[in-house]
């Protein structure tokens, strides 16, 4: 029983990078029908900037800072502006792989310009285990749950409560509408990749102290994002988080009881039949078809 | 034949001196070089497959990376226990036509990025099949010492020797392509990426046409996989991964989706230019390639053969207005008087 809860609770905390990072690439494609293939690589990335930071002999919150700024600048606006607004009127299939072109690149010039070794990464929260009703769970862990929900109750709050939020909201939904009420759809647009960066970021410091900052860290980390955002329906926010924590949970419980070596066969199962009986997604509204 | 050299001089030209490309540049090239364009012809052939489904029928798939996978499998396998090539050939033309067939069922259900995304978790679990299954794949060990078939008395154990083989069966793929793409089939698959409802209405099959485009595509990529094993002598399961299956779907869109040729250029590029570029570039040549292809797609989306058609079809609009406009002053003499 205490296994189960440890398992239980560490899900919940890869569930919950998961959700902000498939967050992120849900509101890519509401805003701008991008599929964002290097979405796993704008996770790696931040962590760089963040090492770059520390290196310069910044603080640890300074760095966070500094690499929320920079993700701001590059993943967000430079991301925007150089390679999806050429594209985006040409189609959805072209734009994916010019990001698969990116995530290469993005991979490469960390390797050869940084480094292609592995970086421990200071955490957020110790790394010390507490024992709750008798079961083991990691300080570190915790920590990440409530960091993410914590930005996934921020953006919540943004999107429904604020008149920015609602602009968004309908740009996402009918852009034309929404220029004709007066909401300025481009910078919507822009802004919607600044969240998407800030999201990456904090996904990144999460992340990075467990898995270390590796070149090819964004690869298993961006497919499992892409995954749970079709699991819970990607046209919902709410079915990025559902499908965030779920992959989560799954995936460790799969790990355990399953089979490691087909552990991560058991969301691909799941994603074929979500797809196949409700291709909207757990939560997500249908689209119309083209047939 | 004559009649074609007449009326379409350039295209003729351009064929005959590509053709002579092909078959006498290896000749001055290294072993390497020759190893590289043979895997060009391999991957060509497997992109072929993939502009049929998603270039003429328009169902995007993530999963060709998977039959080629399938395809080396089942030949490395084969051959090491002593058969005859021809006969993985024959096994994996059955295996990846039904298993494309199967793959294609979602596609009756979902359309664009949900198929991408179906197809990509087939990749995936094909990748942990090759990886997993050690009594059939030898797992990560790989499988070691795959032969090199010998053909007509002559041995393919040469580079040189084995890209001929290649080129042949890139020609006789393409060839086949050629005649499936003009054919009536090739009308139905096009009406369907154009227009499904509307090619439905008038009585294609579109269920079974869908099916047949997964089918043929994948079966073009298995062969790509039968001699791909014996090309590299040596497999195991990460050159079948998904990055291989995007790097497919890289070639198609960035040589020109929909364009018969668009697969051997788009092939150039992602197996050759990083090569090429390596001379070059040092270490940097992954960087220099990715931005070369995020600048050739922002330039020009529909890939190198839509931008050439453009811009074909543009001098032809500007020739045709000049026409128009010299002919106007004659009219309106002729009127005047």
């Amino acid at each position: 029983m205490s296994t189960f809860s440890t398992l239980i609770v560490g899900g919940l905390a890869t569930g919950a990078i998961y959700a902000v990072v498939a967050i992120g690439f849900a509101l890519l494609w509401q805003a701008s029908q991008t599929i964002n293939f290097a979405q796993g690589e704008f996770v790696m990335l931040p962590a760089f900037f963040a090492l770059i930071a520390m290196g310069m002999g910044a603080p640890y919150w300074l760095a966070a800072l500094v690499t929320i700024g920079m993700s701001v600048v590059i993943l967000g606006a430079m991301f925007k502006q150089m390679l999806v607004d050429p594209m985006i009127k040409h189609g959805v299939l072209p734009m994916a792989i010019a990001t698969m072109a990116l995530a290469i690149f993005m991979k490469e010039s960390v390797k050869d310009l940084y480094s292609a070794e592995a970086y421990p990464f200071p955490s957020l929260v110790p790394d010390r285990n507490l024992a709750i009703l008798g079961a083991n769970i990691s300080l570190q862990h915790i920590g990440i749950i409530v960091t993410a929900i914590g930005a996934i109750i921020g953006l919540t709050l943004l999107l429904e409560r604020t008149s920015i939020g609602r602009q968004m909201q309908a740009t996402a939904q009918n852009p034309t509408v929404a220029r004709l009420l007066g909401i300025p759809v481009e910078r919507m647009i822009l802004l919607t990749f600044v969240i998407n960066a800030v999201l990456v970021s904090i996904a990144s410091l999460l992340v990075t102290p467990i898995y270390l900052a590796k070149f090819s860290s964004g690869e298993t980390l961006g497919l499992a994002a892409f995954i749970a955002a079709i699991i819970g329906g990607f046209n919902q926010l709410r079915g990025a988080i559902i499908g965030g924590f779920l992959l989560g949970v799954v995936d460790n419980l799969a790990a355990a009881y399953i089979s490691t070596q087909y552990r991560s066969a058991v969301p691909l199962f799941i994603l074929i039949a979500v797809i196949l009986f409700r291709p909207h997604g757990i939560a997500g509204r249908k689209e119309e078809r083209t047939v | 034949m004559i009649a074609l050299l007449r009326s379409r001089p350039a295209a003729c030209a351009l064929a005959i001196g590509v053709a002579c490309i092909l078959l006498f540049l290896p000749l001055t090239l290294s072993r390497f070089g020759n190893y590289m364009l043979a895997m060009w012809a391999v991957m060509t052939i497997a992109a072929m497959g993939l502009n049929l489904t998603l270039g003429y029928a328009g169902q995007v798939s993530l999963a060709q990376g998977a039959f080629v996978g399938i395809g080396a499998y089942a030949t490395a396998i084969m051959t090491v226990n002593g058969w005859p090539l021809y006969a993985p050939l024959l096994l994996t033309v059955a295996l990846c036509f039904a298993i494309g067939w199967l793959l294609g069922y979602p596609a009756l259900r979902v359309q664009h990025h949900y198929l991408a995304f179906v197809t990509l978790s087939f990749a995936t679990l094909a990748y942990l099949v090759f990886r997993n299954e050690e009594w059939l794949t030898k797992g990560t060990y790989g499988i070691f010492g795959i032969p090199r078939p010998t053909l007509f008395g002559v041995s393919l154990k040469h580079h040189l020797n084995f890209y001929y083989f290649s080129l042949a069966w890139l020609v006789i793929c393409a060839g086949l392509m050629l005649w499936l793409v003009n054919s009536p089939w090739g009308r139905a698959f096009t009406a369907l990426r154009e227009n499904p409802a509307r090619a439905q209405s008038l009585g294609v099959d579109t269920r079974r046409y869908t099916l047949m485009a997964f089918a043929i595509g994948s079966t073009m990529g298995g062969v790509a996989g039968v001699l791909y094993a014996p090309l590299v002598e040596f497999i195991d399961p990460n050159p079948f991964g998904l990055p291989l299956s995007f790097s497919l779907l890289l070639m198609v869109i960035v040589g020109g989706s929909g364009y018969f040729l668009g697969p051997a250029l788009g092939a150039l590029i992602a197996v050759l230019l990083p090569e090429w570029l390596r001379d070059y570039t040092q270490g940097y040549y992954l960087i220099a390639y990715a931005l070369l292809v995020m600048v050739l797609l922002i330039y020009s989306p529909s890939g190198i053969l839509g931008w050439v058609e453009r811009r074909t079809a543009d001098a032809r609009t500007r020739r045709a207005s000049l026409a128009r406009q010299a002919a106007v002053p004659t009219y309106d003499a002729g009127s005047a008087s």
